[in-house]
This record gives structure tokens, C-alpha cells and sequence, in this order.
């Protein structure tokens, strides 16, 4: 990869390794996000999407692999960055009201000691408005739905400002109404012109939401454009061919 | 209330409560996090850590006993990783075995070794000392001004003071970051938290509590204040911030009624001698939370997963 190339991508991964215990899970994996676009990262159950994602965030390390962040390494560009966990990996009766979660998004403003003060609460609660959660702000976490809690996840990456958002799997386990909220927020940061990465399980709204797909199954199989990387041979390569023939015809693919 | 009081309550009653404090504040994010056990497992390790650290010294001088007492927990720390890690089983368990057989040992230590001739046993591992942390020199509230009344207080205030300052002054400053990777370790990570240090720094100012604590006042109340305390104001709020505020009266509560309860309550009860202040404390931290179980505000778990909702 050149540093040109890298410099103008909002992320490159390269040669990217992670292993759990024998097995890798992520196998010599290279990307390069464009800017300015909504990809999706495509592959089966336990392909390794979250873990690609989470390794390229530095939650879990590599055994080897580079990370490259609007052309910086990733310690230098943490700023820059917003993460979207799955909603399924806290404990959602931790004593905290949905603003106090949302105003965790400013940390890096706030720093150890600074006081919240009322342009921060205004900040976030602008934050819950974007994702329809205003109401809800002084509720108690637990005391939401599957799909509101998404949305407050969401609130609390905005909140963050970042020029890259890095969601995991934002659409598992949410209804129709918070899947159109969150598509919407989505898409309004992409016209902003910033960049957004989804870990991504729903094929058939692939080309409806996304213009970039990485698709993987523990290897790179295929990246490029939706309209000429999303395509049945690369879907088959991915699912190991078990995928059916009926299910690829009914998910609209480009003609390659 | 007068002279009879600051010479042989006043002392005891403070060590109480700062032992209690010092314990339940690091015990409300170990409760959030899962690992409540670990206090269990570093107050029981104490005392194999004490034993062994006479048997090198051959005295019972604190600052051995302190250390080795810190040693011990350190093993116990990274035996329960290594358990939980190599041995594939949830940490729950890795602790269980580890306390167990360090404290087990301990035990076996202790009989083996010519300990006869020192204050060095098994039950004042458990129960502490606590009724005779007294200031003999006082001879009424003024002693308070006292220079030289005052340089004969127990050394165990000075300490127990020390040590709770210092995890209450540690806690106000890492508590945004405390807060945020014990809800969220994953996201507190990519915003360049050090998650896996600060849950290292986390387990060890626990340690420094218990072994502090254990010093003055036995593992009893050490476990107790980790555990009770904080599960009972985690029945009382919604807000990690009252919770923790909550705790502290629960831990002061329960120091102040244990101690007056196991000095005066058989006596109320027609009976002759005082019972373990340390027990009575640890008792009283347990009915709490028993209470708080029953009528506390928020005692359902409405964050446990629901199915078959959006």
C-alpha cells in the first residue's frame, strides 16, 4: 500500500492476524475504506467480522497487522474514530441513565476531571434527538427496548464527532422502525462526507444501504464497489456455496 | 458518652468504619464487574501470605505481615488468570479454588509451625482484633488535642485512615474512566483507555484495602463490606454516582450498629459478655442487605435480556 493511497483512506488494514487460540480467526486480511463511503463488512457466522473490526480498533490485539487511520497510526487518530459496539456485549442493568451513556461519548473532551456542564448535556441530548431518543434521556438504561438501546449506542458515537464511524452489527435484533432511524442517521453522516463501516449480516438490504463491501470468511474473498464486487460467484466464494440458488436471485444483485 | 467512651470505643469505632469504607468503595465496581470474589479470594489468601512472611522474619511485626499479606494476593491474582485461562473456567470458579486452597494451606502452615508462642492464629485471621484497638491514654474528648495522648493512638488508625484516603482520593480521580470500562470495555478501549492496567489497578487496590483492613480487623468484615454495601445500593438507585454514595452509608451504617449491637446487645438480651464486633459488623452489613433485597426501589433486574422484543 502506498502512502498516498493510505492517506486519503479513512482506514487501511493490512495483513491483518487474529487468533483466539489455535485457529485464526482473521487470516492475513488487507482493506481499504474509501472516503466518503458506507461499507459493509459481509461474511458468515464466525467468518470473523467483529473480530476484524474490534482488531482494527485495538480491542483485541493482533498477531500481526497494521492499522492506518486517515493515514496516521491508530494511537494517533483515536480521535477521529467512533464505535458502535454490539448492543449484546454490555450488561444493560448497569446503574446509568441513557444520558449518562451518551455523555461517556464526550470522555475525550472531558478528560478525568472536568465538570459536565450544560453545553455538554445539550450537546448529547442533540444527539439522542438525531436518533428519536430525546425523551428518554434521564430513563434507565435497562428500561429499554432491544432497538432503543441501539439508538442510544448510536447517540453516544455522535456524540464523539468522529470522521469514522465503526458499528458491529447496528441492524441485529431491531425492528423496522429503529432499522429505518438508524439507516437515516446513517446516511446523514455519509452526507456529511464522513465514512461509516458496518458489520453487516442482512444480505438482501446489502445494496439498498451500502456502496462498498468487504466480504470475508476467516480470508479476504472479495472488495470493491457494491454494484461490481457484490455479486453471486463472490457470495458463494464467501458462504462456501451454502448459500441457495433462490435466496441469491431474490437479493436484486447487480449484473456483473 | 464521656472518658470511658474515648478510650475504648472511639478508636475501634473509627478503624470500623474507615475499614468498612476502604472496602465497599473499590467492592461497587467489583460487584458491576462480576468479580465480587476477588476480595473474598484476597482476604483469605492473607493469611498463608502472613504465615509465611513470620516464618522467613520470625517476628509479627506489621510491615512482614503487610507484605507478605500483598505478596500472597499478587499470587492469588495471577493464579486465578492462569486458572481461569489455561483451565478454560469461568472466573467464578478459578477464584473459589484458588482461596480455598491458598487459605487451606495457610491453615496446615500454620499448625506445622511453632506459631504457639505469638499472636498468630486462625481466628484472629477471621474476627481481627478489633475490641482492642483502644486508646488507652485518652482520658476524654480533650485527648483530642492531646500531642502526647494523641502519639499513643493504635498505629492501626493512622494506617486504616491512609489507606482509605488514599482509595477514596484514587476513585475520585480515575472514576470517569473506572465508570466507563466497567460498562463498556470494548468502547472505553478505542478511546485509548489502558481497560486492562486499570482492571489490574482496580484488583490491587482491593488488595491494598483487604490486606489493610485484614490487619486491623480480620477477613470476616473484609469480605462482607466488598460484597454487602454496595449490592444493597445497587437496590437503592438507578446512578452509579448515588449508588457509590449509598454504599458509604450502608459501610458506615453497619460499622457503627455492628460494633455498638456486639458491645450492648447481650447485655439488653440478659446475657454477660460482649459478642465479635467484627461478626456483629458483618451481620449487620448482611440484614442490610437482606432489607434492601425486600424494599429497596430498584430491586428487579429490568436489564436482564428480554427475548421476542425489537
Amino acid at each position: 500500500m502506498h502512502a498516498a493511497l493510505a492517506a486519503d483512506h479513512p482506514l487501511v488494514v493490512q495483513g491483518m492476524t487474529v487468533s483466539y487460540g489455535e485457529r485464526p480467526a482473521v487470516f492475513s486480511v488487507d482493506a481499504a475504506v474509501p472516503s466518503g463511503s458506507m461499507a459493509a463488512i459481509i461474511g458468515p457466522n464466525g467468518a470473523g467480522k467483529s473480530t476484524l473490526l474490534k482488531a482494527a480498533l485495538g480491542i483485541v490485539p493482533p498477531l500481526s497487522g497494521t492499522v492506518t487511520v486517515f493515514g496516521r497510526p491508530l494511537a494517533e487518530a483515536r480521535s477521529r474514530i467512533a464505535y458502535v459496539p454490539q448492543r449484546a456485549s454490555v450488561d444493560w442493568d448497569f446503574p446509568a441513565r441513557v444520558i449518562d451513556v451518551v455523555l461517556m461519548g464526550l470522555y475525550r473532551e472531558l478528560g478525568l476531571l472536568r465538570v459536565v456542564r450544560r453545553h455538554h448535556r445539550e450537546k448529547a441530548l442533540a444527539c439522542l434527538e438525531r436518533v428519536g431518543m430525546a425523551d428518554f434521556a434521564a430513563r434507565q438504561i435497562g428500561q429499554l427496548s432491544g432497538g432503543q438501546q441501539q439508538r442510544v449506542f448510536l447517540a453516544r458515537a455522535l456524540a464523539q464527532n468522529a470522521d469514522l464511524y465503526l458499528l458491529d452489527e447496528p441492524f441485529a435484533g431491531v425492528d423496522a422502525a429503529t432499522e429505518k432511524a438508524i439507516i437515516d442517521v446513517l446516511k446523514s453522516l455519509k452526507a456529511e462526507r464522513r465514512t461509516v463501516v458496518c458489520v453487516h449480516h442482512d444480505l438482501a438490504t446489502v445494496v439498498d444501504y451500502f456502496d462498498h463491501v468487504l466480504l470475508i470468511n476467516v480470508r479476504k474473498i472479495a472488495e470493491g464497489p457494491v454494484a461490481t464486487t457484490f455479486t453471486a460467484e463472490t457470495l458463494q466464494a464467501t458462504y462456501g456455496g451454502r448459500l441457495a440458488t433462490t435466496h441469491i436471485d431474490q437479493l436484486k444483485l447487480p449484473t456483473a | 458518652m464521656g472518658a470511658e467512651f474515648v478510650q475504648l470505643s472511639l478508636t475501634p469505632l473509627a478503624i470500623g468504619v474507615l475499614a468498612a469504607i476502604a472496602c465497599a468503595l473499590p467492592g461497587n465496581f467489583m460487584i458491576l464487574r462480576r468479580q465480587a470474589l476477588i476480595g473474598d479470594a484476597i482476604s483469605h489468601v492473607a493469611l498463608p501470605g502472613i504465615v509465611v512472611a513470620f516464618l522467613i522474619t520470625g517476628t509479627i511485626a506489621t510491615w512482614p505481615m503487610m507484605i507478605g499479606a500483598a505478596g500472597a494476593a499478587v499470587v492469588a491474582v495471577v493464579l486465578i488468570e492462569a486458572i481461569r485461562r489455561l483451565g478454560r473456567v469461568e472466573p467464578g470458579a478459578a477464584m473459589g479454588v484458588t482461596f480455598t486452597s491458598l487459605f487451606a494451606a495457610g491453615v496446615l502452615l500454620l499448625e506445622q509451625s511453632d506459631t504457639s508462642s505469638v499472636h498468630l492464629d486462625v481466628e484472629h485471621a477471621l474476627y481481627g482484633n478489633l475490641e482492642s484497638l483502644i486508646w488507652l491514654s485518652a482520658e476524654g474528648w480533650g485527648s483530642l488535642l492531646d500531642r502526647e495522648a494523641l502519639a499513643d493512638l493504635p498505629p492501626e488508625l493512622g494506617r486504616m485512615a491512609a489507606v482509605t484516603l488514599l482509595i477514596a482520593v484514587l476513585t475520585a480521580l480515575f472514576w470517569r474512566p473506572l465508570k466507563l470500562s466497567t460498562f463498556d470495555e470494548g468502547f472505553a478501549a478505542t478511546l485509548g483507555i489502558r481497560t486492562g492496567l486499570l482492571s489490574l489497578a482496580l484488583v490491587m487496590t482491593a488488595a491494598v484495602a483487604a490486606v489493610a483492613a485484614f490487619d486491623a480487623v480480620g477477613s470476616i468484615i473484609v469480605i462482607a463490606m466488598f460484597i454487602c454495601p454496595p449490592a444493597a445500593a445497587r437496590l437503592m438507585t438507578n446512578r452509579l454516582e448515588v449508588q457509590v454514595a449509598w454504599s458509604l452509608v450502608f459501610a458506615t451504617l453497619s460499622a457503627v450498629l455492628g460494633y455498638v449491637l456486639a458491645g450492648y446487645g447481650p447485655l439488653w438480651l440478659g446475657g454477660n459478655d460482649a459478642v465479635s464486633a467484627a461478626g456483629m459488623i458483618a451481620t449487620v452489613s448482611g440484614v442490610i442487605l437482606g432489607l434492601a433485597c425486600l424494599f429497596a426501589p430498584h430491586r428487579s433486574r429490568i436489564g436482564a435480556p428480554r427475548e421476542a422484543e425489537g
